[in-house]
């Protein structure tokens, strides 16, 4: 039983969140105490998969990756979890959705990613995805009182589901056709014939994932799910997931349909074209700061995919890098969205952000280097990543993709601007509540030190990607 | 020399920027002390460059103060040097900057130590530009500018702040992101974005139209050549005082300088091939927005179109390929610099006391201003390109350099000094002379002494420039002719070659 070794992260989390449920039905009023143990799991859990990178192994009859990738997204996975954690305390407490369960989901949710980051089969993707979507379906509807987070977890579930059914579909007609789940199975039969069959089969895996990172065509759900649920977890459906359904993707094109290269190009680049010009798009008429970041992060993972389409190491290196940066711009862009409280009451609108740039300097300041950020104005992080993105993509010739990506990024730097615009160009309305809670400050702070001050060195983030990928040839 | 002149050259004014974001206290000191922080900076690095220049070596092509840094690890070095054309413009930017932050007193009146943090930062990124010896830098600096624009127009502009902030950033940003692809294209192909090796490598004829395109799209918005300038009026419009001078005086170089350095060292074919739609749109630029200059009601309009205009001389001389042309070019953009940002003020001065741009607002303000009038005047005459001031010196030497090259496309520039004199001296006609119809112009004051300070140190130097011109004309004149020299070469071998 040695393999079991190499999973003590997920047992520990998988321990921890038994016992926390445990702890949770027993005690009465026990949010704080139950929030504040899972973040300390959270925290400890970091060492440990970081610990447990010693060599790249497959385990259990190749069924499950223990390597840096899979370590690598599991740290990020961990740290952006434990942000969104931090920085919404406050609103949690204020609408009232203390409820010992919220942090119990997101600890399953987490242990389901785990399992989609490291799983080397179909089956094994598909429990990880159910286990993450369940708990997400929950905590988009977890404010039980609102019509629109009902609505939101219900819509949420019932395209959640369908897409599942449709991954599923596929990874049947996979089945039948190679007679195995296991990624290398399948790369090593692929390798030998396909058909038009299979071809649907690797399409309708592909969509369940896409449907899962919200790109276009299947991002109907996000501006929805993401509008309507409470903003502490639309913060988390914006980062974790995003990192779990990306290196769910990356396994899948890289080591069980590497072979199949130029059928599924095709297929992510029009996914990842669509996705850039419709976020940009958009995003444009959009007045609610949320659904604006949906779109927004149906750009980004536009800009992830259109890297991942050129097959080579550095493409999947930048993908991750790109992701990394993304994390970190919508740490600080979430955190300031939860910062826009007046007499307790949440705003959302980008209107009521007017003269921001009077009342509370620094927020302003960062929420604007973040935007200028994520509309990729260089010297600030976002630009770098869509840098790498791009030398990528041109280095695999595939110009047109580029100069797509770049149209794109410039018609999507206007409603970035916009929302400058009102902050520093606007006039002044009432104050915001100065809040005092120490997460969130910090989040922001730390968040938008980076974004500032990457530049420094820019490669600061590539040089722990390029060994995290290293198991990409 | 081991100390690193150039990089504390560029980043002196971001010391200066943490000090104003750590100033705290009561609205006057924070104004006072901000004030004094920012000028004392812009004055160090303006001493700075004045020490390049002493011990600037104007007799050897390669670049000098050269300092190259690992930063992005195999493929971006972080390495700066000069030669003698990125010379002129350091000197032009650290000229300008502490008359901007001088005149920001008068007319900025809210939020003056954002206003300082933001001009001390395009200085930065201004002078990082015409440092910068690898593509990607240069790019950083290029663009980065673009955010405290924005600022500076969007917050501290006039009525239709918003429109033309937005204006100036998405059509800068549109241009640069073809520049972007063309630079990551070469990275690509060559595997460096190292200038002093990128100038002595022949880069493929079959990709240099391309590249030339993807860079040209960024420089002709920047420059602005027409029909890209649309931007420019509006952001001049609104800007306030300092930000037009800084606008005019160096941003719109940085594209000149960009066509001298990027387009002509790296695409010499592309350049030949396209050299006849540049003089078309230059041509164009000169006599079109001339006209339109003379139509304007708003005086910052007409000195952004007249700007347009002599931009368009400036390309015209950078694109007849010889020595007079390009050192024209240069000269021209120096002495436009100090002339244009002369203007601005000037149009400032009697801003800040009337708060109208309307040229039907004024009329006879020689009775009340005569100090101001007499300077205006010089400004207005040196505009024109009268001998003697540096205005003429430039537009001389350019309409040489084209004359060698074609002697139509030579007369139809003439025509544009002709059409500036009509622009120029009308709006001065109506300014300055004429009856008092407006009752305001009676309670204006003259000049005061920071005032009179700023503009006459301007007018001393566009006097000298234009009876010293070597002054700029021996900085620039090995490296101008070092350019010319491996542009022929570059065009000539490819040429037997093909034969």
């Amino acid at each position: 039983m040695i393999e079991i070794d190499y999973i003590y992260p997920e047992i520990f989390l998988i321990l921890s969140l038994l016992i926390l449920l445990v702890l949770g039905v027993f005690k009465k009023n026990s949010y704080d105490l139950i929030k504040k143990i899972t973040t300390i799991c959270f925290l400890i859990c970091i060492p440990i998969v970081y610990l447990n990178n010693i060599n790249d192994l497959v385990i259990f009859k190749n069924s499950y990756a223990v390597d840096s990738l899979s370590n690598y997204l599991k740290i990020l996975i961990l740290i952006s979890t434990t942000f969104s954690l931090i920085f919404t305390g406050d609103y949690i407490k204020i609408q009232k959705l203390d409820k010992f369960e919220y942090p119990l989901l997101i600890l399953s949710a987490v242990i389901g990613m785990f399992l989609m980051v490291s799983s080397n089969d179909l089956i094994g993707l598909y429990l990880g995805i159910e286990l993450q979507s369940l708990s997400l379906y929950v905590l988009a509807s977890i404010d039980r009182e609102s019509e629109k987070s009902t609505e939101s977890g219900v819509k949420y579930f019932v395209l959640g589901a369908l897409s599942s059914g449709l991954f599923l579909y596929g990874c049947s007609i996979l089945y039948g056709f190679t007679g195995s789940t296991n990624y290398y199975i399948i790369s090593e039969s692929l390798k030998i014939s396909t058909n038009i069959p299979i071809l649907f089969g690797i399409i309708f895996v592909i969509i369940g994932l896409a449907f899962k990172i919200s790109a276009v065509p299947f991002h109907m759900w996000s501006p929805d799910v993401y509008q309507g649920s409470p903003t502490s977890v639309t913060s988390f459906f914006a980062l974790a997931p995003k990192i779990a359904g990306l290196g769910a993707i990356i396994r899948i094109l890289y080591i069980c349909f590497e072979n199949i290269y130029l059928e599924w190009k095709a297929v992510i680049i029009f996914i990842s074209i669509a996705s850039m010009l419709l976020g940009a798009f958009a995003a444009i008429g959009q007045t609610n700061l949320k659904r604006l970041m949906a779109y927004s992060s149906i750009s980004h993972i536009g800009y992830v995919l259109a890297s991942l389409t050129t097959n080579t190491k550095d493409g999947v290196i930048s993908a991750i890098s790109y992701l990394n940066i993304y994390i970190i711009m919508m740490i600080s862009s979430f955190a300031c969205i939860l910062l826009f409280r007046r007499k307790n009451i949440y705003f959302e609108n980008i209107n009521d952000l007017s003269g921001l740039s009077k009342n509370h300097p620094v927020v302003a300041f960062c929420f604007a280097a973040t935007l200028f950020s994520l509309a990729g104005i260089p010297p600030l992080a976002g630009f770098f990543a869509k840098f790498y993105v791009f030398k990528s993509v041109i280095e695999a010739n595939m110009i047109y993709l580029a100069i797509i990506g770049l149209i794109a990024s410039v018609i999507s730097a206007f409603y970035y601007l916009r929302i400058v615009k009102i902050m520093y160009f606007d006039d002044q309305k009432n104050k915001f509540d100065d809040v005092e809670t120490l997460g969130i400050k910090f989040s922001i702070l730390v968040s938008s030190l980076i974004i500032l001050f990457y530049f420094i060195s820019p490669s600061f983030i590539l040089e722990f990607v390029e060994v995290a990928s290293k198991i990409i040839n | 020399m081991n100390l690193p002149i150039l990089s504390i050259l560029i980043f002196l004014p971001l010391i200066g920027v943490f000090f104003l974001i750590f100033t705290k206290g009561s609205e006057e000191f924070i104004i006072k002390t901000s004030f004094r922080v920012s000028l004392i900076t812009s004055v160090l690095t303006f001493f700075i460059s004045i020490f390049l220049w002493i011990n600037f070596d104007s007799s050897t092509t390669s670049f000098q103060f050269v300092q190259e840094k690992k930063w992005i690890k195999d493929f971006i070095n972080y390495k700066v040097g000069i030669d003698g054309i990125s010379l002129v413009f350091i000197l032009l930017t650290t000229l300008i900057v502490p008359i901007c932050i001088i005149s920001t007193i008068n007319s900025v009146k809210l939020r003056i130590k954002e206003f300082l943090i933001s001009l001390l930062l395009m200085e930065t990124l201004m002078l990082g530009v015409f440092c910068s010896l690898d593509l990607f830098i240069f790019f950083l600096f290029f663009e980065a500018g673009l955010i405290p624009m924005f600022i500076i127009i969007g917050i501290w502009g006039g009525e239709k702040r918003v429109y033309s902030a937005f204006k100036f950033f998405l059509y800068t940003l549109f241009g640069s992101v073809f520049m972007l692809i063309a630079i990551i294209f070469i990275f690509y192909e060559y595997g460096t974005l190292d200038v002093t090796k990128l100038l002595i490598l022949d880069i493929d004829k079959n990709y240099q139209n391309y590249l030339w395109l993807g860079f040209f799209a960024s420089f002709a918005v920047k420059t602005p050549m027409w029909p890209f300038h649309t931007w420019l009026p509006d952001a001049h419009v609104e800007a306030p005082t300092s930000g037009s001078v800084i606008l005019a005086a160096i941003l719109l170089k940085m594209a000149g300088y960009g066509f001298i350095r990027f387009s002509i060292g790296l695409f010499p074919h592309a350049c030949l091939y396209f050299a006849p739609l540049i003089f078309i749109l230059s041509i164009i630029a000169i006599i079109y927005t001339s006209l339109v200059a003379l139509m304007q009601k708003d005086m910052k309009k007409l000195i952004a179109y007249s700007s347009v205009a002599h931009m368009g001389f400036v390309t015209l001389g950078i694109f007849v390929f010889n020595g007079n042309g390009l050192a024209g070019s240069i000269f021209q953009m120096f002495s436009h610099g100090i002339i244009s940002a002369a203007l601005f003020l000037c149009v400032g001065v009697v801003y800040d006391r009337m708060h109208s741009r309307k040229i039907l607002d004024y009329g006879g303000i020689v009775n009340k201003m005569p100090k101001f009038s007499a300077l205006f005047l010089i400004f207005i005459l040196a505009s024109i390109g009268l001998p003697g001031t540096s205005g003429f010196i430039g537009e001389f030497l350019i309409l040489l350099g084209v004359f060698k090259y074609n002697y139509f496309v030579a007369l139809l520039a003439a025509l544009g000094v002709i059409l500036s004199a009509c622009y120029g001296l009308w709006l001065y006609k109506r300014v300055v002379f004429g009856k008092i119809t407006n009752s305001k112009i009676n309670d204006l004051v003259d000049l005061n002494n920071k005032e009179l300070l700023v503009l006459t140190s301007l007018v001393l130097l566009t006097l000298i420039l234009g009876i010293y011109p070597n002054i700029i004309l021996d900085t620039v004149s090995v490296s101008t002719d070092n350019i010319i020299y491996i542009f022929n070469e570059k065009t000539n071998i490819k040429m037997t070659f093909n034969d």
